[in-house]
């Protein structure tokens, strides 16, 4: 009960901002769900949502991995997807001819360079203890750079068929590739915290650093982990991002995205200083992030307006999802739910580590 | 969880530590040092000093100074450097030394630098357009000729001897006498902005908003593709006019990139567009690949803003020698357009930016 209380009152919030948003765009037109079929994909708000936010989903992710157990934020995420998609794209290229079996080498090499620059970050924050947001602004001011000379100081340029159909469509599915992309790295990710330990380990790092190394986790170890891990997803983010764009611009791919990464922590529910957190929440945020954006495009706001306008709308759902009030929210739902005898249903997070309850462990500890 | 499990897991991580795990550090201490080391080269590259002239400099050689940014800021500033560095050659005349750096007070340092060493002329395209009177008195003052490329600065006009910038206000004139002149029985535009602000915002922008006001065109959206003149952003926008049943049949768009973006969306909702199609494409920059996109009919237009101030500073150097005065005050480049009937692989080649895809290949 006491599980269900928490994750109910932390999914509860980012859906129901999520719904407000909904709520604006059918008031403004109540065709906002429709969809249709176009040249055998499904067209429409929600299939232009799914498409739009799915690299910001995966970096989401990654981030919430390194908040929990670094309590801090990787500001080299866009950077880091910028280096991985040029060596992705320098790959490809150099390979002559473009195959489905060239691709998936070129991927898995980008693959590798975000794990390295992983463990660069890594080395910075869990060996040498310097705080996250300095150690990755390295990258984050190097990073364009780097990626510029991989790209032999031009923005080289796809131009096949085989990567456009990773970033649009593939003849014959329904279902634009990246958004089925995202769908297999959620599920993927998903599994991977079911299978581990992974989630309680890195809470406990986050939570208490001395407690977690007292009870044999190496605080070092999760970080580094997480950093790695974030990698990989830099690494999928930069595969899908330059496949939709089909080229590469290594001063513009993926600008900016590290702070629509941590805002999505932050509407999601997970702290910002590390510790517990829900991969679900941050996914929701991701989205919520997306629809925000294209909410303001639909209520034709003015360009010169349209900062100022998100800025509100964002200071609205970080209030909405403060500790103080989604307390405040969780205590109502409790009472509701008490009148109502149990009946009503919560959405269940994925990934969730069914085992055991981190908080009422961790924090017992921290009190010895 | 069960203090059990906790002390289970003690043993085991006390083993893995024992077994190899306290050794991996060091590796990847190594993977770290690697990757600051190519950090630092590539910060280097941000403020390098490129030498275009050996140690063993003929007297006769004119000595140039040329203050710019970096390479890596865009396509553009690329082909502009390389420009500078082609035409200021030895071979050419000239000792010439370049700075990339978008820093403003390093850009000042490296001027003040080349006026030590009694350079000819002192050639800034500044990344500030403010902050520069006392190094341009200094210049004046030490008998250095300046001259200004691509970007102005806001400077009393007899700090400097000529400007040769783009005229961003004309860039956008031309798109809209191009578009007027199709002849269609309706105008309703997609607007697609840069960053909101910039000098190649405003002077695009501009000739569009007026003839909107004017009633010549309709503007049915008007959007941005943000400070990172960003595709993704560009296709939002018009996915959204898409999706609300807006009807439009020009995107006009303030740079290839955007235009790109905004086709994507187009694509994707099956809308024809190009040459023959519902919708008119109009790019600017130049891109390569915007031009290939043009010749192949995709798109309709891309607008020239050139970044090849070089060859036009040198004559006027050269005609000085030959007696002739400089010109004075700011002066535009000439500049074109390419439409579907006028693009030619030549002026791909020669006046096109970034990579070039291929002849017929479409970049989508």
């Amino acid at each position: 009960m006491a599980r269900m209380k928490s994750y109910g009152s932390q999914l509860f919030l980012p859906l129901s901002v999520l719904a407000i948003l909904i709520l604006v765009n059918l008031i403004k037109g109540s065709s906002y769900f429709s969809i249709s079929i176009i040249n055998g994909a499904l067209y429409g708000n929600i299939p232009n949502i799914l498409f739009g936010a799915s690299e910001l989903v995966i970096l989401a992710i990654g981030m919430t991995l390194v908040t929990s157990s670094a309590g801090s934020q990787d500001l080299s995420v866009g950077v880091a997807a910028t280096i991985t998609s040029a060596v992705f794209v320098w790959v490809l290229l150099s390979a002559g001819k473009i195959t489905w079996i060239t691709i998936l080498a070129a991927f898995l090499a980008s693959c590798v360079v975000g794990i390295l620059i992983g463990t660069f970050n890594g080395a910075l924050v869990a060996a040498l203890n310097v705080q996250p947001i300095v150690a990755t602004l390295i990258v984050y001011t190097a990073g364009r750079s780097i990626a510029f000379l991989i790209d032999g100081k031009l923005s080289p340029i796809l131009a096949n068929n085989l990567t456009y159909e990773i970033g649009s469509e593939i003849p014959g599915v329904p279902i634009q590739t990246p958004i089925i992309l995202t769908a297999v790295f959620v599920v993927l990710f998903a599994v991977l915290l079911r299978t581990t330990n992974l989630k309680l380990y890195s809470q406990s790092v986050g939570i208490n650093q001395r407690a977690a190394r007292l009870n044999g986790i190496n605080p070092v170890r999760i970080k580094f982990l997480a950093f790695m891990i974030m990698g990989v997803c830099t690494a999928v983010a930069g595969f899908i991002a330059v496949t939709k764009a089909g080229r590469h611009d290594s001063v513009n791919l993926l600008k900016d995205i590290e702070m629509d990464a941590i805002l999505a922590v932050a509407i999601g529910g997970s702290s910002l200083y590390g510790g517990k957190f829900s991969i679900t929440g941050s996914i929701i945020g991701a989205y919520t992030i997306e629809v925000l954006n294209r909410t303001l495009l639909r209520l034709d706001v003015d360009p010169d307006a349209i900062k100022a306008f998100k800025a509100v709308f964002i200071i609205i759902l970080m209030v909405i999802a403060s500790p103080a009030v989604r307390e405040l929210a969780g205590n109502g739902t409790k009472w509701v739910r008490d009148r109502l005898g149990g009946a009503v249903q919560i959405p269940t997070a994925i990934g969730e580590d069914a085992a055991v309850d981190p908080k009422s462990d961790i924090s017992a500890k921290k009190e010895v | 969880m069960t203090f059990r499990s906790m002390s289970d897991r003690v043993e085991s991580s006390t083993r893995s530590r024992g077994t190899g795990w306290i050794r991996l550090p060091k590796t990847v201490y190594l993977v770290a040092a690697l990757l600051l080391a190519m950090a630092g080269i590539a910060s280097a590259g941000g403020s390098s000093e490129k030498a275009a002239a050996t140690s063993s400099t003929p007297s006769s050689l004119i000595k140039v100074g040329i203050v710019n940014l970096p390479p890596a800021e865009s396509g553009y500033r690329q082909a502009n450097v390389d420009d500078m560095n082609n035409v200021f050659s030895q071979a050419n005349g000239y000792d010439a030394k370049q700075t990339n750096t978008g820093d403003n007070s390093e850009q000042i340092a490296a001027a003040e630098g080349y006026i030590r060493d009694g350079v000819n002329y002192l050639l800034i395209s500044a990344a500030n357009a403010t902050g520069w009177d006392n190094v341009l008195q200094s210049a004046k003052a030490a008998g250095v000729t300046v001259f200004l490329f691509d970007r102005l600065i806001q400077t009393d006009p007899s700090n400097f001897q000529a400007a040769v910038v783009s005229d961003m206000r004309a860039e956008g004139d031309r798109a809209l006498n191009w578009l007027l002149s199709q002849n269609l029985p309706v105008y309703n535009v997609i607007l697609i902005r840069g960053q909101l602000g910039s000098a190649a915002e405003v002077g695009r922008s501009a000739p569009f908003l007026k003839a909107a006001a004017d009633n010549k065109i309709n503007i049915v959206a008007d959007g941005t593709g943000g400070d990172s003149w960003s595709p993704a952003e560009a296709r939002k926008v018009v996915e959204a006019a898409i999706t609300a049943g807006k009807d439009f049949n020009v995107i006009y768009a303030e740079n290839d990139g955007l235009a790109q973006g905004a086709v994507q969306a187009l694509d994707a909702a099956g809308i024809s567009h190009g040459k023959g199609g519902k919708v008119i494409i109009m790019g600017c920059d130049f891109n390569r690949f915007g031009l290939r996109n043009v010749q192949a009919g995709y798109w309709n237009f891309t607008n020239q803003c050139r970044p090849r101030q070089a060859a036009e500073i040198s004559s006027w150097i050269k005609a000085h020698q030959s007696g002739a005065a400089f010109p004075s005050g700011i002066i535009y480049q000439k500049e074109i357009y390419a439409d579907t009937s006028n693009v030619t692989d030549a002026m791909i080649q020669d006046q096109g930016i970034n990579a070039d895809p291929g002849k017929g290949v479409i970049t989508k």
